[in-house]
C-alpha cells in the first residue's frame, strides 16, 4: 500500500511504515533521451537449478561449456528484460541484451533475443574465465561505458553464485545511481523511481538516469518467446567483443588475481526432515512463532 | 529423464527454444486445468485462442498473413508438447491450422486469405473443417452435402457434416460439399442463414475439445465463397496429411506424459516395503515403454525432415500416424497398469491421454485405413476402391 509521499522523509526512518523516500545524488548528470531509452540487461548463464550442478575439479569453477550440461537463462534475468521490453513498449527506445559467458553463452542470448529484445553485446574471452563479482563488474563496466546506456536493469541475483553483488558494483564502477531489489520500476522522462521490497513492504527510491536497477521476481510476469520471435531471434545483430575491444586490463580479470578462492566443495546433503509441530493445545501459536521466525508473518 | 536417445539433442538451438516455450505455456496455462475440463467436459476456447495465437501457435506452419512461418519439424515438436498436455490442445491447433487455415491459404483466394488467415492466426476468429458426414467417414467421397450453383453465381449448399471438432464455436467453416464438378471447398461464415452447429456431449474421449455437428439449409453463399484453386477429393485429403503430421508428433507428446507419470508413480509408490520401481516386472514394463515412446519419437523426427525436405508423401504420412498412435496407446495402457488404481483417476494424466488416444486412433484416418495404404504401397494392390 502506498502512502501519501511526505515532503522529506529522512532515510532509514525505521518508525515509519509502509514507504520511505530516499533520494539518490545523481551528480547532475545529464540524460541523452531523444528517442526512447536506451536500456541494457545484463543476463548470465546459469546451470539448470533442475540438474546436479558440478564444479570443475582443477579449478573449482562451475564448467560453462560442458555440452551435457544444460544452461539455462538465469530466472530472475527473465523479470529484468521483461523489465526492459515495458518501458521500452511504454517510453521507446531499444533493448540490448549483455553477458559475459563463453561461446555456449549464446544459447541464453538466443532467447533473450527471442523475448522481443533488439541486439546484444556477448563478452566472451577465455581471459575472463574465474572471474569473480569484483572483476565482473569492472569487466561488464567497461563494456556498458563502451556501448552506452540509459538504463542497466539485471535480476538480483544469479541462481548459481548468488551473491547478488553486480548492480550495486556496476554503479559505483559507473558512476550512477543504484536503485535495488525493485518490484516496480516507473520511469518519467528522465526521472526514475522503483519501489524496493523490503521486510516491512517497500521504499520508494527515486533518481535520474542513467541509472541501473536490480528487479525482483514480483515485478511483473515475464512473457513467453513468440514462436515469430525466436525465428526472427537468429537474424537479430549480436556482437562479440574481446577485452581489448572494451580496453579491460588482463590483470585485473581471471581466476589468478580474483579477490575470492573457492576453498572447497560438496555436494549438497539431502534435506533434512521438517519440523514436526506438535499440538499440545498450542499448536497454532507455535506455527505462528515458526512463520515468524522464518519472517512469513 | 524419457528421452534415453537424447533425441532432442538433434534439434536446432530454435527448435529447442520452440519445445521449452510451449512446454512451459502448458505447464503454466494448461497443466493445472486439464482435468477439470476434462471431467466437466469443456474447452475454453475463446479464452486459450488469444494466448495460442499470442504464441504463435495457430496455423504456425504457414508463411504470411500473421503466421509464424516455422519449419515442419517445428511444428511438430510443438504438436508434441501441446498433446503432452492434451489430445483435446493439440486438436484445436491441429484444427485451426492444419484443417481451417492450411486450406485457405494453400487453396483461398487473395480475399479469402486477407479476410480470415489473420484473424485466425491471432486466434480472434476460430475455424472448423467440414468433410465428414453422418454415414460417411473412411469414404468421404461419397459424401451427400451438395452445393448447387444458381444462375446468379451464387452456390446454395444443402447436408449435414459430423465429428467436427471446433463446430459450434467456429466462426468460419471450410466445408467440402458435392457440385456438378466434383468435390469443392468452401468458406463459410458460420453466421450465414441456414448454418447451425450442435455440441455433442456424451464421449468419453477428447473431453476437453469441442465435437460438434454442422447443419446446412439452404446456406447461400456468394459465388467467391469456393475454395479457387482446388477440385476433387484431393483438396480435403491434402489437409488430413498436414493434421495427421501434427498427430504422429503430438501423441509421442502423450505417451511420454504416461511415461513420466509411470516412472514417478513407480519410485515413490511402496508395496512389500520397497518402491514398486524396484520389481523386476514393473521395470520391464517401463523398459518397453521407453523404447516404444523413442522408436516413435525417432520416426517423428525422421517424418519430419523429409517434410523440411519435401520428400514426404502421404504414404509415410500413413506410416507414422499409424505407428505412433498405436504405440502411444499401449504405453498409456501399461502406464495405467503401473498406476493400479490410481492409474484410472483424474489426479494422474494417464486415464485422460489413454481415453483421449482412442479417439485419436480412429480420426483423421482409421488405423485400418493407414494398414489399408501401406499395403497398397506394398503390394500395390488397392483392398479398398
Amino acid at each position: 500500500m502506498e502512502h501519501a509521499r511526505p515532503a522529506r522523509a529522512p532515510l532509514g526512518d525505521g518508525a515509519r511504515r509502509g514507504e520511505r523516500q530516499a533520494r539518490v545524488n545523481t551528480g547532475g548528470r545529464r540524460l541523452t533521451m531523444k528517442s526512447g531509452i536506451n536500456i541494457v540487461v545484463c543476463v548470465k548463464q546459469v546451470p539448470d537449478t533442475a540438474t546436479v550442478r558440478k564444479l570443475r575439479a582443477e579449478d573449482s569453477t562451475i564448467d560453462r561449456e560442458d555440452p551435457n550440461s544444460s544452461g539455462v537463462l538465469n530466472e530472475l534475468d527473465e523479470y529484468a528484460i521483461e523489465e526492459g521490453l515495458r518501458l521500452k513498449e511504454a517510453h521507446g527506445g531499444e533493448v540490448t541484451i549483455l553477458t559475459m559467458g563463453p561461446a555456449k553463452a549464446a544459447e541464453t542470448i538466443r532467447k533473450a533475443l527471442a523475448m522481443g529484445t533488439d541486439k546484444a553485446v556477448h563478452l566472451m574471452d577465455p581471459a575472463l574465465h574465474g572471474s569473480d563479482a569484483v572483476q565482473t563488474s569492472y569487466a561488464m563496466a567497461q563494456t556498458l561505458k563502451k556501448i552506452g546506456f540509459d538504463l542497466v536493469i539485471l535480476g538480483s541475483e544469479s541462481t548459481d553464485a548468488r551473491t547478488g553483488l553486480l548492480a550495486a558494483m556496476l554503479a559505483e564502477r559507473l558512476g550512477v545511481p543504484q536503485l535495488s531489489l525493485a518490484n516496480k520500476v516507473v520511469v518519467d522522462g528522465s526521472a526514475i523511481s522503483i519501489h524496493r521490497v523490503t521486510d516491512y513492504g517497500y521504499d520508494r527510491v527515486e533518481s535520474s538516469l542513467p541509472a541501473v536497477v536490480s528487479v525482483v521476481e514480483k515485478t511483473n510476469e515475464p512473457r513467453y518467446p513468440r514462436l515469430k520471435e525466436i525465428m526472427a531471434a537468429k537474424k537479430k545483430p549480436v556482437t562479440t567483443f574481446g577485452i581489448a575491444d572494451v580496453e579491460i586490463d588482463p590483470g585485473r580479470i581471471g581466476l589468478a588475481g580474483a579477490y575470492t578462492e573457492v576453498a572447497e566443495f560438496a555436494v549438497a546433503p539431502p534435506r533434512a526432515a521438517g519440523v514436526v509441530v506438535k499440538d499440545e493445545g498450542d499448536g497454532g501459536v507455535k506455527v505462528a512463532d515458526f512463520l515468524t521466525s522464518k519472517k512469513f508473518i | 529423464m524419457t528421452d534415453l536417445l537424447r533425441i532432442d539433442d538433434e534439434f536446432t538451438h530454435e527448435q529447442q527454444l520452440i519445445r521449452d516455450t510451449v512446454r512451459a505455456f502448458v505447464d503454466d496455462q494448461v497443466a493445472p486445468h486439464i482435468s477439470e475440463w476434462f471431467e466437466s467436459g469443456v474447452f475454453p476456447s475463446r479464452e486459450l485462442a488469444p494466448a495460442l495465437g499470442e504464441l504463435g501457435l495457430l496455423g504456425m506452419h504457414l508463411e504470411g498473413y500473421g503466421c509464424a512461418g516455422l519449419d515442419a519439424t517445428s511444428y511438430g515438436i510443438a504438436c508434441r508438447e501441446l498433446e503432452a498436455g492434451d489430445s483435446g490442445l493439440r486438436s484445436f491447433v491441429s484444427v485451426q491450422g492444419s484443417l481451417a487455415m492450411f486450406p485457405i491459404w494453400k487453396y483461398g483466394s487473395e480475399e479469402q486469405k486477407t479476410t480470415w488467415l489473420p484473424r485466425l492466426a491471432s486466434g480472434e476468429a476460430i475455424g472448423c473443417f467440414g468433410l465428414t458426414e453422418p454415414d460417411q467417414g473412411s469414404d468421404p467421397g461419397a459424401m451427400r452435402t451438395y452445393a448447387k450453383q444458381e444462375a446468379s453465381g451464387d452456390w446454395v449448399l444443402n447436408g449435414a457434416k459430423m465429428w467436427i471438432t471446433n463446430g459450434s464455436v467456429a466462426d468460419v467453416a471450410v466445408v467440402w460439399a458435392g457440385t456438378e464438378g466434383g468435390i469443392r471447398g468452401f468458406v463459410v461464415p458460420t453466421d450465414t442463414p441456414g448454418f447451425s452447429a450442435v455440441e455433442m456431449h456424451r464421449k468419453l474421449s477428447l473431453r476437453a475439445s469441442v465435437t460438434s455437428s454442422l447443419y446446412l439449409d439452404d446456406v447461400r453463399l456468394p459465388a467467391d465463397a469456393v475454395l479457387p484453386h482446388v477440385s476433387g477429393l484431393k483438396g480435403p485429403l491434402s489437409c488430413l496429411t498436414e493434421a495427421r503430421f501434427g498427430i504422429l508428433w503430438g501423441v509421442t507428446g502423450a505417451a511420454r506424459s504416461c511415461l513420466s507419470a509411470a516412472i514417478d508413480y513407480a519410485k515413490t509408490r511402496v508395496q512389500f516395503d520397497r518402491p514398486i520401481g524396484a520389481f523386476q516386472l514393473t521395470q520391464e514394463k517401463l523398459a518397453w515403454m521407453a523404447v516404444a515412446t523413442e522408436q516413435a519419437g525417432l520416426t517423428a523426427l525422421h517424418l519430419g525432415r523429409l517434410k523440411d525436405t519435401g520428400r514426404l508423401t502421404p504414404q509415410q504420412v500413413s506410416f507414422g500416424k499409424l505407428a505412433n498412435v498405436r504405440a502411444a496407446l499401449d504405453i498409456a495402457r501399461q502406464a495405467r497398469t503401473i498406476l493400479g488404481a490410481n492409474g484410472i483417476t483424474l489426479e494422474y494424466p494417464v486415464i485422460r491421454h489413454m481415453n483421449n488416444l482412442e479417439s485419436v486412433l480412429t480420426y483423421e484416418g482409421t488405423q485400418e485405413i493407414h494398414l489399408l495404404t501401406l499395403g497398397r504401397a506394398l503390394t500395390g494392390l488397392d483392398a479398398f476402391r
